[in-house]
């Protein structure tokens, strides 16, 4: 099998699939040419991620990484949020075959460009 | 499990097991053995040469046994190219959605310093006959034109193609993969110099394919050793696989009016469902096509995703997205075809064979129906396109 059985179960059972309508902050990255993008959406309320919810198009690995990593910030800290690395996403999902760790990248990214409209929000609130 | 992936590899046929078994138990000598256990495995040698030449339209000496396709289409081009090398001609016809087989061959020579022309396969996959005229010059060696294409099932004009080629006196190669054992394919009425097969494509077993070449075309050996095929493939024969491949393509050849109507039925109406789903485009000419060959591609989803789910439900089915090769680019069938990268990565490809049924059809369409529905569901891109943001390509 191309895939961890971790990746298998987040990409056919995805946690935090969805939207937020009057998310605090929303995050996009990738690009439909290369056949990837995620969207990450947040609701932060003290400084915590109160709820996260994503889309995702792309392969099962993409969609696997979105899932876990929304896991993985969900109820945190923005500060500990802001810790999440593409390697620990890609160990949690038991890894990803090698030419798949982009997807792990793009997950890290989508979660730091979420947090980054947050405060870009706040400021020009 | 419902299998729809014929034009990757099928499953072998009941003949083909049945005419390979004797060949590992009991006619097990070498067919270059000169002792009376040898020579009966040559005769089985010299069967299956006879079989596949009278299926083709060739003569049992035109035919050369290989491993398979990719070696059959790399010793035709090196073997066309060393031919047209020899008289100063270093120019080399072909088309966009050839197979890498013959592809990647091509590169290799332009290293050598051969030009290439690619023709344009425009949007119904199918390349142009006054364009390939324009395009002969008068140091072209080669022309290779795959009959049909292996993703997208369009047939090519190879008779006209051929034509051509003989008035022009330019060798004509066709890879021929895909068509022979689904189509009618004769060497003699479709004017081909040169022609590769492959036996796993027609329930045959993998590991063995057939070099066609006309008489009077000298091959290059790609491989040196014994004297085996004529001389020109060295090497003891895959007298097994070669059995197998006969048995295999002889009963091809004889159910081709009872499965090519059969088959197409189920096409046509998998396409009709397939095509029920909103923005969803067919790949290649709806017409010129294989019998079995379905691809479409769903906008606003990615192929590999596509796949994974179609496994879990039971399919097991083809796409030309860039995650199921580990290529960055999706296929370069669908871009030569002029489907945007983002499109491209959403495709699907499904080949029937006749042991499909018209049960698994309808499973097929409501299965891909609900997994596309879903993937939209959680598609960014699906998103933008419902809510206007981003424009649909596929209308």
């Amino acid at each position: 099998m191309l895939y961890s059985e971790k990746v298998m179960d987040h990409f056919t059972n995805p946690r935090n699939v969805g939207v937020i309508e009057d998310a605090d902050g929303v995050g996009e990255v990738g690009n439909a040419k290369c056949g990837d993008i995620m969207k990450i959406y947040l609701k932060i309320e003290n400084d915590v991620i109160t709820d996260v919810k994503f889309n995702t198009f792309g392969c099962g690995s993409a969609i696997a990484s979105s899932s876990m990593a929304t896991e993985m910030i969900k109820g945190k800290p923005i500060a500990e949020a802001l810790e999440l690395t593409n390697k620990a996403v890609a160990e949690a999902l038991d890894g990803l075959p090698a030419h798949k760790l982009h997807c792990s990248v793009l997950a890290e990214e989508a979660v730091k460009s979420a947090i980054d409209d947050y405060y870009k929000r706040k400021v020009n609130a | 499990m419902i299998y729809c992936d014929n034009a990757a590899t099928t499953k072998m046929s009941r003949a083909a097991i049945d005419a390979m078994l004797p060949y590992f138990d009991t006619i097990y000598a070498n067919p270059s053995s000169l002792h009376s256990a040898g020579q009966v495995a040559h005769e089985g040698l010299s069967e299956a040469r006879e079989t596949v030449a009278d299926i083709l339209g060739a003569d049992f000496k035109e035919i050369y046994f290989t491993s398979g396709g990719s070696e059959a289409d790399n010793q035709a081009i090196l073997s066309a190219a060393a031919i047209g090398e020899r008289k100063g001609k270093k120019h080399i016809i072909s088309s966009a959605i050839e197979h890498h087989a013959v592809l990647h061959t091509l590169d290799r020579l332009r290293d050598r310093g051969f030009n290439i022309t690619l023709l344009d396969a425009h949007e119904d996959g199918i390349v142009r006959i006054d364009e390939l005229e324009k395009a002969i010059r008068p140091d072209t060696a080669l022309v290779t034109v795959m009959y049909a294409n292996n993703e997208i099932g369009t047939i090519q004009p190879i008779r006209e193609i051929g034509c051509i080629c003989r008035e022009k006196g330019v060798i004509f190669h066709t890879d021929a993969v895909q068509a022979v054992g689904h189509i009618d394919v004769d060497v003699d009425r479709d004017n081909i110099d040169m022609l590769s097969l492959s036996a796993h494509k027609f329930h045959g077993p993998k590991g063995a394919g057939v070099l066609y070449a006309k008489k009077g075309i000298p091959l290059t050996n790609l491989i040196e050793g014994g004297a085996q095929e004529r001389g020109k493939r060295a090497g003891t024969e895959n007298l097994p696989a070669i059995a197998g491949m006969a048995a295999a393509l002889k009963e091809a050849a004889e159910n081709l009016d009872k499965n090519i109507p059969k088959i197409t039925r189920m096409r046509d109406k998998l396409i009709e469902h397939l095509l029920e789903i909103p923005h969803t485009v067919l790949n290649g000419d709806i017409k010129n096509r294989l019998p079995g060959n379905i691809n479409v591609c769903f906008e606003g989803i990615e192929g590999e995703s596509l796949l994974l789910l179609l496994s879990r439900a039971g399919i097991c089915a083809s796409s030309g997205s860039a995650c199921t090769s580990g290529a960055l680019d999706p296929s370069h069938v669908l871009l030569a075809i002029g489907r945007p990268h983002e499109i491209a990565h959403g495709s699907l490809r499904l080949s029937l064979s006749e042991a499909n049924t018209m049960d698994e059809v309808e499973i097929m369409a409501t299965e891909i129906s609900k997994v596309v529905e879903y993937l939209r569901g959680m598609s960014p891109v699906w998103r933008d396109l419902m809510e206007g943001k981003r424009s649909y390509v596929i209308q």
